[in-house]
Order: structure tokens, then sequence, then C-alpha cells
């Protein structure tokens, strides 16, 4: 692996990204040579109004899409020159998914969410269990392994989530909106819950939202806007 | 992991239980077609053949005509005479020619008694030329010897505990007719009552324990030296006959069939049944196959977020591929077995109306473990082929696009 990056520390690094959608005839650029570095194991929020640049933002670093220019650094690693298949293993080894609409796949039980990523990494299958109920656990679900997500609440399906997103080990949490589809109480105990990861667990995460309130919980906050960042700021976090 | 795959897979269907077997009717129509014909035809051979005995292109079937229930040639009016087998034998172009003895009688193992059938096996140099036209196999211990004065050989039933609660094994002792005779072998099954449940003991054991009549022969068995000449060794032998028995041509007592000849015209009739009945059955697989592929692509629309999530935790698109592509081998491999089932019961089903309504215990079905598992795998093989362009499709969706999608 070539090592580019100008701090080692430095987990992920944007450069100069573009990304441009064709829509029929009309270009919209939805990226505007956004800059941005991570250190490993900061907790970093990105805020900005809806068509800001957010969520594409996010696909970029969570290598599920690639820039129409510049570069994305994961360790070091330009992901925009990767096939298919190495992005499909960068996600599933070193990146962790929390969506705004929890994502779970409907037909399966909480346990068998969890699992999911494990069995796309051929984990054998004693070792995913118990990997997947010490996670249910440390959710506090420990009593909801069978159920459906249509049998949980939205906070108990987001935890489940966060759950799946931990259960590679991830290098990076990246949570797109975590709280936008529940309660403020409920919400504040999801941010809890990723605030204790980056403080245990030492995890990078990276948040999107929209919420003021929960975008000071990290440790900084960029300021998206046009698809460029236009702020950053230390928040003074507790 | 290709488990793991089958279990999501399974999930995804069961989720959807009426459109999936909605989707299935025309594979299992389709198989449950093949099945119970070919299943049918399987048996109505197995009958024939075992009707007769004995099986070659070169044996010709002498048996007296009367009644035909039962073990070959057994009821007859007027049986066939013991020096008739001489007289064939010395026909132009004749190989050799030998009687074949049935007869009844107690049977008691267990303390169970039965009534069983007995039928003789030729001695000496017959007795290899009667074991071969009629592909006899010990299952268990030997077949018989010129020296087993006491010893029978049994059809496969009888290691079964249906007859006599418990099953015989060879080195048993069994008792005929109130003597102790032993249990030398036991054949291998042959799926007809007629060799299953046979008792096989030499002619001279026949004569001498059973006081079976020297005189009385039931069949018998005729080979020739060349097969090309069977029709004209067959008209010769008729002619004898007729004459032995002084009857005129049209009011013959009797019968000189060739078993192979019965079983080609049998199969030609069957050949065209059967390609008839196989091309609905292929329309409907291939009507069933589109509406796994209809059904796939269905599935693909209403999983684009599924699949985008899939992806976005690490899955590739091989592995989105594969999930779709077990999904609808699946489908077709659930359709064949239901399949069939189905056609097991057509075919089995059909034969006992036919055994009830002809009197016939010709009317069998003989589904075999081969044909069942052919069935299955050929299922499962046609719902891969047609969920290869819906999986592939799946495979290839752009992660951030599919996730967009609103649920």
């Amino acid at each position: 692996m070539k090592m580019t990056g100008s701090h080692t520390n430095t987990i992920i690094e944007l450069r100069n990204v573009w990304k441009t959608y064709t829509m029929g005839e009309v270009k919209v650029n939805a990226l505007c040579g956004l800059d941005l570095k991570v250190r490993k194991g900061e907790f970093v929020s990105i805020m900005g109004p809806s068509g800001s640049g957010k969520s594409t933002a996010m696909n970029m670093i969570g290598a599920l899409d690639i820039p129409s220019k510049g570069m994305i650094l994961l360790e070091g690693q330009d992901i925009a020159k990767l096939t298919e298949s190495d992005l499909a293993q960068i996600r599933g080894r070193k990146i962790g998914f929390i969506f705004q609409q929890f994502n779970l796949i409907p037909t399966l039980s909480a346990l068998e969410n969890i699992m999911l990523p494990m069995i796309f990494q051929n984990i054998p299958r004693y070792e995913r269990m118990e990997i997947a109920r010490k996670l249910l656990k440390m959710v506090d679900l420990g009593d909801r392994i069978y159920h459906k997500p249509t049998e949980l609440s939205g906070g108990e399906q987001q935890r489940v989530a966060i759950a799946r997103a931990l259960s590679n080990d991830p290098e990076v949490v990246l949570a797109d909106e975590p709280t936008g589809n529940l309660d403020s109480k409920t919400g504040e105990t999801v941010i809890d819950f990723l605030k204790q990861l980056h403080k245990k667990e030492g995890k990078t995460i990276v948040m999107v939202t929209h919420d003021p309130n929960v975008a000071r919980k990290a440790d900084r906050t960029e300021y998206l806007l046009d698809g460029k960042i236009i702020k950053s700021l230390k928040n003074h976090t507790r | 992991m290709i488990a793991d795959y089958f279990r999501i897979a399974f999930r995804s269907l069961a989720k959807r239980r009426l459109r999936t077997y909605l989707t299935m009717i025309g594979i299992f129509i389709g198989i449950a077609a093949v099945v119970s014909l070919i299943g049918l035809g399987q048996g109505l051979r197995i009958a024939i053949t075992s009707q007769f005995g004995f099986l070659g292109t070169d044996i010709l079937s002498v048996q007296a005509a009367g009644v035909n229930l039962g073990p070959p040639g057994s009821g007859a009016v007027n049986p066939l005479t013991s020096d008739l087998v001489d007289k064939i034998e010395k026909i132009n172009g004749v190989d050799m020619a030998f009687a074949r003895y049935i007869d009844t009688g107690t049977m008691e193992f267990n303390d169970e008694q039965v009534i069983g059938y007995f039928g003789s096996v030729p001695e000496g140099d017959r007795r290899k030329a009667f074991e071969e036209m009629s592909n006899l196999k010990a299952e268990q211990g030997r077949l018989l010897r010129d020296d087993d004065r006491k010893g029978v050989v049994l059809g496969n039933d009888f290691s079964k505990d249906d007859i006599f609660g418990r099953g015989v094994s060879s080195g048993d002792e069994i008792t005929i007719n109130d003597m102790e005779f032993k249990v030398v072998g036991i054949i291998e099954r042959k799926g007809s009552f007629t060799i299953d449940q046979v008792v096989l003991m030499n002619e001279q054991t026949m004569f001498d324990f059973i006081e079976t009549d020297v005189d009385e022969v039931d069949v018998i068995a005729v080979k020739v030296k060349d097969e090309k000449q069977i029709d004209d060794v067959q008209e010769k032998i008729e002619e004898l006959l007729r004459k032995e028995r002084d009857v005129d041509i049209g009011e013959e007592d009797f019968e000189v069939q060739s078993p192979q000849a019965i079983l080609e015209s049998l199969d030609s009739t069957l050949f065209a049944v059967q390609l008839f009945i196989t091309i609905i059955a292929l329309i409907s697989l291939l009507v069933g196959g589109i509406g796994i592929m209809n059904t796939m692509y269905t599935a693909v629309l209403e999983r684009t977020k599924e699949i985008g999530i899939m992806k976005a935790i690490g899955a590739r698109n091989s592995t989105i591929f594969t999930l779709f592509f077990i999904e609808s081998g699946f489908l077709g491999m659930v359709g064949g077995g239901i399949g069939i089932a189905l056609g097991l019961i057509f075919a089995y089903g059909l034969a006992a109306i036919g055994r009830l309504a002809l009197g016939s215990e010709l009317i069998q079905a003989n589904v075999s473990g081969g044909l069942i598992f052919g069935a299955l795998m050929f299922s499962f093989v046609l719902g891969t082929v047609f969920g290869v362009l819906p999986a592939y499709r799946a495979s290839k969706l752009n992660p951030v696009d599919s996730l967009r999608e609103a649920k």
C-alpha cells in the first residue's frame, strides 16, 4: 500500500474532490473542490443545509461512490482508483455505516442483521454468532436477539444498526443523520452510544447532521455549503 | 457461506409466499407431468418384464393360455406337458429350452404362517442361462447350486419385516410344507411381486418335497441360436404346439411370445405418448422459467434498497449476483420438489385406479431415486438459468442510487 497522506495519523483525506451529476442536459456539481482531513480517533460532524453536498461527501468517504475529480485517501490509499470489488472490501472491513432510516434487512432478525456484514467477510458461523451477541448486549438489546426490525422501536432499530456497523470492527464509523428519524430523547441515547464508541473504543467517527445540538457533540464541526467547507469549529465537549 | 446465502434466499421467498407459489406453478406442472409419465412407463416395463420372468433378444416364452393373473404360467386350464421341452429343443435354431414349474405351499418363519409361491430353477448347465435371462443377482448370500437339495433363495420382500414380522436373512432356517429349509440367499429387489415374493428352489427339490407334478410345466423358456431367426423359431414352435395339442390356427390355447418384442412394441407406443407429453411439459417448464425470471426482476426492483444496503455493508457485485442466483434456483428447485410430489401422487394414483378398473396387476408405477434426483437438479438449473439476467441486473445496481430508493 502506497502512503501518500501528509500526516501518518490522518485516516481520511479528501483532496479537491469534485462530483458532477448529469441530469439530462444540465450538469450539477454536488461537490466543488472539497478538502477535508480526519485524524485517527477523531469525532467529526459535518453540518450544512440540504443540497449542500453532505450526503455526497459521506458516500465518497464511505467508498460507496467515486469522485469525478480529486483524491480520496483512506489510510493513504486512493480509493478513487479501486475496482468495485476492492471498494466493497473496504466498505465491509474498514467502514461501518449508520443510516438515517436504519436500513436493516426486514426479513432478517436483529442477530442476523448484525451477522450479515460478517457473512460477506467469510467469518465462520460460530465466531459471527459470538460477536453479534456481544454487540447486541453492548447496545442493550441482549433480549431482542430474534426480533425482526418491524418488531423493534425506532431507537432499538438504530441501536441494532450501530451494532451492525461495528460487526467487522471497522476503523471508521460513518453516521448519516443518525438521529434524523428519532425523537430527541431516543436520539440522545444514540448519540451517547456514538460518543462512547469514540471515547472507549477510540473509533474514528464522521457524522452528518443538520441538527446543531447533535453536531456539537463531536470534537469538531465542519460546515458545508455548495459543495465546499466554509467553516470549521472545534467544539468544547465534555 | 453458500449455506448462509441459501438461508437468506429462503427468508426472502418465505416472506412472499403467495407469489412464490404462483411463480412455481409452471415448474411443478411440467415436472409432475414428466415424473408421472416416466414413472408409469417404467412401471409398465418392469411389470411386463416380470410377467415373463426373463428377458433377452434371443428368448421366447411358451405358456399355456388361461387365467393369467399371478405368477407367470400358473393357473392354466390345459397346462403344457414336459415332453414338449425336449421336442422344442429339437427344433432347428433352438439353442436350449427348459421348463419352469410354479407351485404354492405354506411357509412358516418367526411363528408366522403364510402361503408362498415357489418357482423352479433348472439344474445343470441350464442354470446359468436361466440366471442370465432372469437377471438374477444375490443381495445376500448366493444363488442356488446343484447340491442345494434343501436350500432356497428368497425374493427381496422376504428380507423386510412385512411378511413374517421379521426379515429373513440368508443363513436362516425356514419351514416350507412342514419341512425345514435353509435360506442360502436373498435376490436383489426388482420392483415386481412376481420376483420379489418368489421362493426359488431347484427343480428336483420341487419334485421331491413340494410334490410338484413333473408333467405339468408352467412356462417353457426357449433360447434361440441366432436372434435374427427368432420369428422363424417362434412360428415353428407354434406349429409344433398346434400339432401336439391338436388345435387349429386362431384357436391356440397357448402363447409363444418374445418378451423383448412385446417390450419393444410397448416402448414405441410409450415413446409417442412420452414425446407428446414431454413437449407439453417443456412448454410448461419454459413458461415456468419465464415466470421465475419475471418474479426475480420484480424482486430486484422491490429490493433495490436492500441491495444498496448490502453493498454498503460490504457485499460485492458477485455476492449480490450469487444471492439472487440462488434465490431463483431455489424457486425452481422447490417448484420441482412440489412437482415431484404431485407426479408421484399421479403416477401411483393412476396405477392404482388402473389396477382397480382393469383388474390387472400389470399396471404399476415405478419412480426411481435417479428420476427424482434428476428432476430436482433439472428444476434447480432451470431456475438458475432464468435467474441469470435478473441476478446480473441486481449485481450491477449502483449502491448510492439504490440506497436513495424510497421505501
